[in-house]
């Protein structure tokens, strides 16, 4: 006997509604796995990319999302990764804006249903297109406290990238910790005017050692290189350095992507829009910075006093002063 | 002013200038030295990339640092004999040429890194070469505390070769019957021909010397002057080692000049930027080393000397 699907327009009606049924049966089940995909400008062995990469890892491994990637993409490729992954059906897409805003802006326009959230300096746009911010900055002041309290030379110094607001807030709360416990102290800051030269972040560490700083702030990769071949101390930033660099790195301002992640994560699942700006998830009270320091190289009343600062920010008595011009 | 002469008497200006410099001067050479046979390469920036990751896997696979430096000169030269073949055999446009082996390269260096190393938070580390003070502590205890000792015995033995490599080179093509031929084959490849010299062969030598050159330079990068590996992270050197090539009017010597003249500023820029930033916008410092490279390119360009066959093909027989 044969079995023929006849394909009246009936029996496509039909099928069409029993395949409809089974999607929402899948989105009534809220515990499913998110799918999830990242796309990473940068290799993930970059700073800040490792820190996204390691949150959707992590997040992935329990069974909240699934994660696909692509990394390394070039900005005149970024879009048309970002609507691969938009037809290839993930609900949310992670990425970087800062370099495509206006083409990422597009890409969630095509896709209503799809959630973005990328890191940007904009605003959210829409249901669909969430903004982060990089805000680390509370940890660097605490990361600051300890260094103003370990330097010897009275001068410390910092290497970043661009003065981009970002970038200054967090050099700014550094240097804002450091002259919290030691007025008088010297505060340098070094631009080497790109994101991807640890070379060249190493050299602007050797000026600032040459010029006095015996405690630098590291932005950017390259600077605890220096620090450790003239045996001065470093902290580190975003990730931590601990042990890629021991005795040299003692305190790093870790950042956490992981808060972020979730917050944009419920809001996806329970169908809330996403269009908005989950910056204050990446604040210390949140969870999405904290200092990770090596115990015991700063005196103890220092490190003492930054435990207290830390609950002060923890409990909202203190807020870590946000600064975006250029440090001096 | 006292900050300035402060920056300029330290010995720590001096080597970090010839720190800078050394990629600059490798890469600077292994362009001239094409030129000076008539073959623009501009496949430096992706050779050098090549280079870099080349040089940095083979040592973060458990080879000796200058097994690491061979492998990628030699790696430099597989794709010096692309560019000459695709040049000088098949007599296509130098410029596109050179252009689409800087993308290869690039990114063929990225997808090798990407097989062979496991992505991790932060990029996998080897041990990269060691200053000469502790390399040969014994003669550098003898310069302890001078001037010279700081600045000498804080580099790395590539330095030395790159300075020593812009020696050679000036002598090679000043002074040797080889040199006589490169020049040649650079100026008039018919006459050069005409004297029993192969044209095709020089061309196909130093495109291919050049781009070793080119590739230990870039090799520096992650086995000196840093311990790991980023796609991006020759970040534009190659390109200036281009104009450097005009700078020095095609000659070594002037290359080594050149290369060292860019990166006191650069040198320079850094520490200014430290004493400075109050009052001054960063930016402005960082335009200092090009700023200063254009301006000597406008006063030494005027008097040089193109290579007369540079970027034309020679095809045995043509008039």
């Amino acid at each position: 006997m044969r079995f023929r699907i006849p394909l009246t327009r009936r029996s496509i009606l039909i099928s069409g509604l029993v395949l409809g049924m089974a999607a929402c049966a899948g989105t009534a089940r809220a515990q499913q796995p998110l799918k999830v995909a990242a796309v990473h400008a940068s290799p993930v062995e970059n700073a800040w990319n490792s820190r996204l990469h390691d949150a959707l890892r992590a997040a992935a491994d329990e069974g909240i999302i699934t994660y696909e990637f692509s990394e390394g993409v070039s900005a005149t490729d970024y879009a048309r990764a970002l609507r691969d992954y938009a037809e290839k059906g993930n609900q949310l897409i992670v990425g970087e804006a800062y370099a495509i805003e206006r083409e990422a802006r597009q890409v969630a326009r095509d896709y209503p249903d799809t959630a973005f959230l990328m890191g940007s300096s904009g605003e959210p746009q829409g249901d669909n297109f969430g903004v982060f911010g990089t805000w680390n900055h509370d940890a660097a002041y605490l990361a600051g406290m300890l260094a103003g309290a370990l330097t010897r030379s009275g001068t410390v110094g910092s290497v970043g990238a661009m003065p981009i607001p970002e970038i200054n807030m967090l050099i700014n709360a550094f240097a804002a910790g450091v002259k919290e416990v030691r007025p008088d102290a010297k505060h340098q800051v070094s631009f080497i005017g790109t994101f991807f030269d640890p070379p060249k972040a190493r050299e602007a560490s050797f000026a600032l050692i040459d010029s006095g700083a015996d405690i630098l702030f590291g932005e950017r990769i390259g600077t605890a290189d220096a620090a450790r071949e003239r045996g001065v101390r470093a902290v580190g930033s975003l990730t931590d350095y601990t042990s890629r660099y021991p005795d040299t790195v003692f305190a790093n301002a870790v950042w956490n992507f992981r808060s972020i992640l979730d917050a944009a994560v419920r809001d996806v699942n329970a169908g809330k829009t996403t269009g908005n700006n989950y910056t204050p998830f990446s604040l210390l009270k949140e969870g999405g910075n904290d200092i990770v320091y090596v115990k015991g190289v700063a005196p103890a009343e220092a490190e003492a006093a930054m435990e207290a600062k830390r609950e002060a920010i923890k409990a909202g008595t203190f807020v870590t002063p946000i600064t975006t011009t250029p440090p001096s | 002013m006292t900050e300035l002469t402060d920056i300029l008497s330290a010995a720590g200006l001096w080597a970090a200038m010839l720190r800078i410099a050394t990629p600059l001067i490798f890469g600077t050479l292994g362009a001239l030295i094409g030129e000076r046979a008539g073959v623009l390469n501009l496949g430096i920036e992706g050779i050098m990339t090549f280079g870099a990751v080349t040089g940095w896997l083979v040592v973060f696979n458990g080879a000796d640092l200058w097994v690491g430096v061979l492998a990628a000169a030699l790696a430099g030269m597989a794709f010096g004999l692309l560019h000459a073949l695709m040049t000088v055999t098949l007599g296509l446009s130098q410029h596109v040429t050179g252009l689409g082996i800087t993308l290869f390269a690039s990114s063929l260096g990225y997808f090798i890194f990407r097989l062979t190393t496991p992505a991790a938070s932060t990029p996998p580390t080897i041990t990269p070469f060691q200053p000469l003070s502790s390399a040969m502590p014994g003669i550098a205890s003898l310069f302890d505390g001078g001037f010279w000792g700081a600045v000498v015995f804080s580099q790395t033995t590539l330095t030395f070769a790159a300075i020593a490599m812009a020696g050679l080179l000036a002598y090679i093509i000043r002074a040797t019957p080889l040199g006589l031929a490169i020049r040649m084959s650079g100026e008039n490849p018919h006459a050069a021909e005409a004297q029993g010299i192969n044209p095709v062969v020089i061309r196909y030598g130093t495109v291919m010397i050049g781009s070793a050159l080119m590739a230990i330079g870039g090799a520096f990068l992650t086995l000196s002057a840093f311990n790991s590996f980023f796609p991006g992270m020759v970040q534009g050197r190659g390109w200036i080692c281009i104009a450097l090539v005009v700078f020095a009017t095609w000659r070594p010597e002037r290359a080594l000049f050149g290369a060292l003249l860019f990166a006191f500023f650069d040198a320079f820029q850094l520490r200014l930027q430290a004493v400075l930033a109050d009052s001054v916008p960063y930016q402005l410092f960082l335009m200092v080393p090009y700023l200063i490279s254009i301006l000597a390119l406008i006063v030494m360009a005027r008097q040089a000397r193109v290579p007369q066959a540079l970027m034309q093909p020679y095809r045995r027989g043509e008039r």
